[in-house]
């Protein structure tokens, strides 16, 4: 099997991902480390909305929600092993078992509602359900309120791996981000993945010739909220703390932007993606440069608007139709 | 109804409004047969294929299909049970290949689709009779082509072809020949010779040489309502059809 040039530039990203860690070791600032998991986390979000919207037409608007409630569950968990001693909720398997399972029957609830509408109103009623999620967070004293809770203690995965340590942690996330690139790349290949694009294409034709698209729609919903759930889970480990704020509807906006910057139609692009967003927003808000005594890097968001606007006019599909091979036209 | 009768429409109607697009119409598409539905534009012939498959709620009425009742059943259930229609207007899955178009279209009659993980587009349980119909409908060739690239006259062929991969029992044209070229259309005839002799067809068409060459049996469309059904030859020499219909051509 020979890899085209493409396959070859994803392959060394990949490469380069796994050595990161060994890279800043060498330089000896473990913040880059810190970031890029971060970034990882996010496009592991990003994949899993791409496979709503790239894959499946469907443009939800609240897909951090999920995110926020695996992060909540490993918060929750944690909050109640230390201040009631339940030590099983410290338990990082357990934790683990219920952001899987709670963002899927929070996905399973908003999906079967949301997917009964279509178009901007599917945009609406999914960031609606999100945004009441965030409004919850945000009135639960007892879990901190706007404050978020604060993690004192990791998920203790009972010493296989330890998640307190920064390189294990990095690992886990690039591994986890191994898994959902293979994952996506076998869903969107099989009946189910042709189903969704096919649903995406023609949904007439799809009823015309014996579908029932909603059920499968629903299914990939389910798929991609539970993902993001895990996303959640890594997420809260990595940050230490969770608050309603990774909830609000301009995070789930920023996955958005970020499958839009790395190109829809591609399994990568959501990688690539987040890549770009969260080095660009780096690399904007440092800029060094003060007019009338405004510090540009604060408005560095002045600078990105203008650009996802080229991206969206010019590049259609963002960073993935920069790369070798990248499909003309659509 | 009668016995042979594959599809029998009863008082069928569909307002829309103060419009009666179908207006208490009957009849029946026998076993076999090929039945053709001409009419005027506005006529109804599209609103009654809609009401056929399920697209469209019919408002009162009766359609019975292979001794079934389709009052309750939702157009991929109807597929289910082997109604199958190519559209008017063309409506593809315009980025999948002609092969991937027909492969869907098998996949949908081939158990449930939740399988996650085995690769579709190596399954020879779709592959193999998808191409058996590209075949017989004469785009092999083109297989590996997007819908998108095809030609209108290609792409009509695939709009059949796709219809076909459902296995139908009765299966409903609807205008096949919508815009294709003098010999696209020929062609196309010769394509449905061969498909009348394994098919049950309800064809509406506009053209003329084409149904009265095809059709087994022809109904006459004016106003939503059949003002006649006949051979042929017997539509040729009706009066009322010639008033109607064939009068503003003639």
């Amino acid at each position: 099997m020979t890899l085209s040039s493409r396959q070859l530039i994803n392959t060394a990203l990949l490469a380069f991902l796994a050595l990161l860690p060994f890279f800043t070791d060498w330089v000896g600032d473990s913040f880059y480390t810190g970031l890029v998991a971060r970034i990882l986390i996010l496009a592991i979000a990003a994949l899993s909305l791409n496979l709503l919207i790239g894959y499946g037409g469907m443009v939800s608007f609240g897909h951090a929600a999920f995110v926020g409630v695996g992060a909540y569950v490993v918060g929750i968990g944690t909050f109640h092993a230390f201040e009631d001693g339940v030590d099983w909720m410290m338990n990082g398997y357990i934790q683990l078992a219920f952001a899987l399972l709670v963002s899927a029957v929070v996905a399973l609830t908003i999906g079967a509602i949301s997917l009964r509408t279509r178009g901007v109103y599917f945009i609406m009623i999914t960031m609606a359900f999100s945004q009441m999620l965030y409004f919850s967070a945000v009135g639960v004293e007892t879990y901190g309120a706007d404050d978020g809770l604060s993690i004192y203690s990791r998920s203790d995965m009972l010493g296989l791996i330890d998640l307190n340590d920064e390189k294990s942690l990095y690992y886990l996330i690039f591994v986890s981000l191994l898994l959902v690139l293979f994952l996506m790349h076998r869903l969107i290949g099989s009946a189910f993945g042709n189903v969704i694009r096919g649903s995406k294409s023609n949904e007439a034709r799809m009823r015309a010739i014996g579908f029932s698209p909603y059920k499968y729609r629903l299914t990939a919903f389910v798929i991609a909220g539970t993902i993001a759930g895990y996303a959640g889970f890594l997420m809260a480990n990595l940050n230490d703390f969770v608050s309603p704020d990774m909830m609000h509807w301009t995070r789930s906006g920023d996955l958005i932007i970020m499958i839009l910057l790395g190109g829809m139609a591609s399994l990568f692009g959501p990688l690539y993606g987040a890549l770009a967003f969260l080095m660009l927003e780096e690399l904007l808000s440092s800029i060094p440069l003060t007019i009338g005594g405004l510090h540009v890097g604060e408005y560095w968001q002045l600078i990105f608007g203008p650009l996802l606007i080229l991206v969206v006019l010019y590049a259609r599909n963002g960073v993935d139709s920069f790369l070798p091979g990248a499909r003309k036209g659509s | 109804m009668t016995e042979q009768d594959l599809l029998s429409v009863e008082k069928l109607v569909k307002r829309y409004g103060g419009l009666l697009a179908t207006d208490d119409l009957s009849l029946s598409v026998r076993e076999g047969e090929l039945h053709a539905i001409i009419g005027p534009n506005g006529a109804g012939k599209t609103t009654l294929i809609k009401q056929l498959t399920g697209e469209i709620p019919s408002d009162s009425g009766k359609i019975t299909f292979a001794g079934q009742n389709l009052k309750r059943l939702s157009e991929p259930g109807r597929s289910h049970i082997g109604l199958a229609r190519s559209f008017q207007i063309t409506s593809l899955f315009q980025e999948f290949t002609v092969l991937e178009n027909v492969c869907l279209a098998v996949q949908a009659h081939n158990g449930h689709s939740f399988r996650f993980w085995k690769k579709v587009n190596k399954d020879k349980n779709l592959t193999d009779p998808a191409l058996d119909i590209l075949r017989r409908i004469g785009l092999e060739q083109r297989a590996d082509t997007a819908a998108a690239n095809l030609s209108h006259g290609e792409q009509r062929q695939l709009e059949i072809a796709v219809a076909l991969a459902t296995k139908p029992k009765l299966l409903l044209l609807d205008e096949p020949m919508a815009g294709m070229s003098k010999e696209d259309s020929e062609r196309l005839v010769e394509r449905l010779i061969e498909l009348k002799s394994r098919h049950t067809i309800l064809l509406v068409e506009h053209d003329m040489d084409a149904v009265f060459s095809l059709a087994d049996r022809i109904s006459v469309l004016v106003y939503g309502r059949a003002i006649a059904t006949g051979t042929p030859d017997e539509i040729r020499n009706n009066d009322d059809v010639r008033q109607a219909y064939l009068g503003e051509e003639a």
